[in-house]
């Protein structure tokens, strides 16, 4: 069990190691690249505020998608949900563009979450009734999502004073974000996340709920017979995951964003995938993974700016984290082997 | 717009170079499927292929080579994912994602000093013909020889599935993994060379958007098609010559939303382009509605990690 968490640090470890593998085929000194990589950008308080900034919609979608994935359920379009709540908060923000209220900001994170939830289910309903491959809707709806904001705030939403840039009005004061200190980025929704975090690990360790949802992960076969119903338990476990990303979304469009465009999200959706397997879908272990991550993103900026490498090392490093975190699992399954072996020795 | 019968042969030429990377990228993915395995990361495969073939071509000025390194770079990448799901056991959903990814990352990263360069024109065979027969010359006519393969493609697929031994072999890993190894077959490297095999075609298929169809770099120009092979798998139930009529299905879906753009079609682009995408999701509510044709049809150990006790 304790190398069951160990393992991520060894995928880290072996990520840093390969990116400065990559930095010298690149031209560059491995050393000084990767300190402008994995240091610099957290050297000062700014920098901080920035990593905890990107960490919250990581570590948002990841505990949401961790229902998902503990049970079996491969939602993989987490982008989409984001970027669906974003629409449905950002509709509601645009209503009060002219307005000031303490009720603004709750009903637009309220509808950002329902935004998330509504669109989850459609590959959840899907599956459930008509037998549909959730990996391929849920992605598939990514593509609809970006396209459906595009004309939103190409056409009906944009600014009409905006000079035709393809952006909406700026939300009123009443539908941002409280920022938390002075000059630094960093906002509320943070509180949001850990709210998430403290939420999850009730539900999958303390509830019957999440009893099931482990049960199913383990043993479709056991969930039947065991006669929990797995078609109600299918949806609710995306409506979670939607609502997470939903309210991830809503995150970002109501914090450091204002106003709807056409980039509100770096791939978090996606990138949130890796989160949620190195924090081994453990509720606390995903806030450590979302920081990692949000530091290659951190990291992938700053080395574009001092060392023109594009930013992509990002996914590059994102991908990585993956593949050797996958591969370090097989150190796992040998011992579970080895004990194996022990325990026959024991027998005979 | 006129619907002129020459117009309509234009049209269908049009829709069968669109069907294109997704009938090689689909063909792949089926082998590799119809061996137990699940690839995600073809998109991944692709984008790579498209970036590797088009540098090449910059580089060395040789389309033949650029379309051989595509290849063998769809090859390369698709190592990474059957080391990982066939040596280290990984699970295949993840290890996908893990590739498309990576792969879009590490393309966009390779591809930045080829973004804007003018691609070369590719020849096509049979150019003349094209011009002088009404109708059948562009639909049969003055195509590039990648074109061609791909048409070629799901018959040659079929027939190696049914007639000869090696599909019988990859058939049998794909279903009945234990059984197989028991006969005597090398299931991980049977399952090594179809992995192989699909990151070729995938690599094809970028190299064919990349130097034949757009002819040019763009990040991310695979849009999501990878993911539509994918789906394409499951609407053709696992059989070659049903990838190919979806492919067209697509291919036509893409062309048609391109022209009612261009005709100025009183529907915002944006819901046009939204069609495919829209499609793939209704084609695979229909297709997997009847459970027991689905299960039928499915290679009954794809996605399960297999491993041999020494």
């Amino acid at each position: 069990m304790a190398l069951y968490f160990f393992t991520p640090f060894i995928a880290i470890i072996l990520t840093i190691l390969g990116g400065g593998i990559i930095f010298y085929i690149l031209g560059f000194n491995p050393i000084e690249a990767l300190k402008f990589y994995f240091i610099t950008p957290i050297s000062n308080l700014y920098g901080f505020s920035e990593l905890l900034l990107k960490a919250t919609p990581l570590c948002l979608i990841a505990i949401g998608l961790s229902f998902c994935f503990k049970s079996n359920n491969w939602n993989i379009g987490a982008e989409g949900q984001l970027t669906f709540g974003a629409i449905v908060g950002g509709g509601v923000a645009l209503l009060f563009y002219n307005q000031e209220g303490f009720y603004i900001l709750p009903l637009v994170i309220l509808a950002g979450a329902i935004g998330g939830m509504i669109f989850a289910l459609i590959p959840a309903i899907l599956k459930t009734y008509f037998n549909t491959n959730e990996i391929l809707v849920s992605l598939m709806l990514v593509y609809v999502s970006k396209l459906l904001l595009d004309y939103l705030v190409v056409g009906p939403w944009s600014n009409p004073e905006g000079f035709n840039f393809p952006e909406t009005r700026q939300f009123s004061d009443s539908s941002r974000m409280p920022l938390l200190f002075e000059g630094l980025r960093i906002h509320a929704g943070i509180f949001l996340a850990l709210a998430a975090v403290m939420l999850s690990w009730f539900i999958l360790y303390k509830t019957y709920l999440g009893f099931q949802i482990k049960v199913s992960g383990l043993s479709l076969k056991t969930a039947k017979y065991a006669g929990f119903k797995g078609k109600t338990m299918i949806l609710v476990v995306f409506m979670i995951s939607g609502a997470c990303a939903g309210l991830a979304g809503v995150g970002e469009i109501t914090g450091p964003i204002g106003q709807l465009h056409r980039m509100i999200s770096p791939d978090y959706g996606f990138t949130a995938i890796i989160v949620a397997f190195l924090g081994r879908l453990n509720p606390f272990g995903i806030i450590f993974a979302s920081l990692v991550v949000a530091l290659t993103y951190l990291g992938a900026e700053t080395t574009q700016i001092f060392l023109q490498i594009p930013k992509y090392t990002g996914q590059v490093f994102q991908g990585m984290i993956l593949f050797f975190l996958l591969a370090s699992d097989y150190l796992l399954f040998f011992k579970v082997k080895i004990l194996n072996l022990k325990k026959n020795e024991l027998r005979h | 717009m006129s619907l002129d019968i020459s117009f309509i042969g234009i049209l269908i030429g049009s829709i069968m170079a669109s069907s294109v990377p997704l009938i090689l990228a689909a063909s792949g993915e089926l082998i590799t499927e119809r061996s137990g395995v699940l690839n995600l990361g073809v998109e991944g495969m692709m984008i790579i292929g498209a970036i590797s073939g088009f540098a090449l071509m910059v580089i060395t000025d040789n389309l033949f080579i650029a379309i051989v390194g595509s290849m063998l770079s769809g090859v390369i990448i698709s190592i990474i994912f059957g080391f990982l799901t066939q040596s280290l056991l990984t699970n295949h959903v993840a290890t996908g994602l893990a590739l498309t990814i990576f792969g879009i990352g590490l393309s966009a990263m390779l591809g930045k000093n080829f973004v804007g360069i003018p691609g070369k024109e590719f020849p096509i065979l049979f150019s003349s013909l094209r011009e002088s027969i009404p109708f059948f010359g562009p639909i049969l006519f003055g195509h590039s020889i990648v074109l061609y393969f791909a048409f070629a493609l799901p018959f040659l697929t079929n027939y190696f599935l049914k007639k000869t031994k090696l599909g019988l072999i990859v058939r049998a890993v794909g279903d009945s993994p234990v059984s197989a190894s028991n006969q005597g077959i090398n299931v991980i490297l049977v399952r090594y060379c179809c992995i192989l095999y699909g990151g070729a075609m995938c690599g094809l298929a970028g190299a064919y958007l990349s130097l034949i169809y757009t002819p040019q770099w763009i990040e991310n120009m695979t849009a999501g098609r990878g993911w539509i092979a994918l789906a394409l798998v499951v609407f053709a139930t696992w059989s070659p010559i049903k990838v190919l009529i979806g492919a067209l299905i697509f291919g036509g879906i893409t062309i048609l939303q391109l022209h009612m753009q261009a005709i100025g079609f009183r529907i915002p682009v944006q819901f046009l382009s939204a069609l495919p995408y829209l499609m793939t999701i209704i084609v695979l509510v229909v297709i997997s509605r009847d459970s027991r044709k689905i299960k039928l049809n499915t290679p009954s150990s794809l996605g399960r990690i297999f491993y041999k006790e020494k």
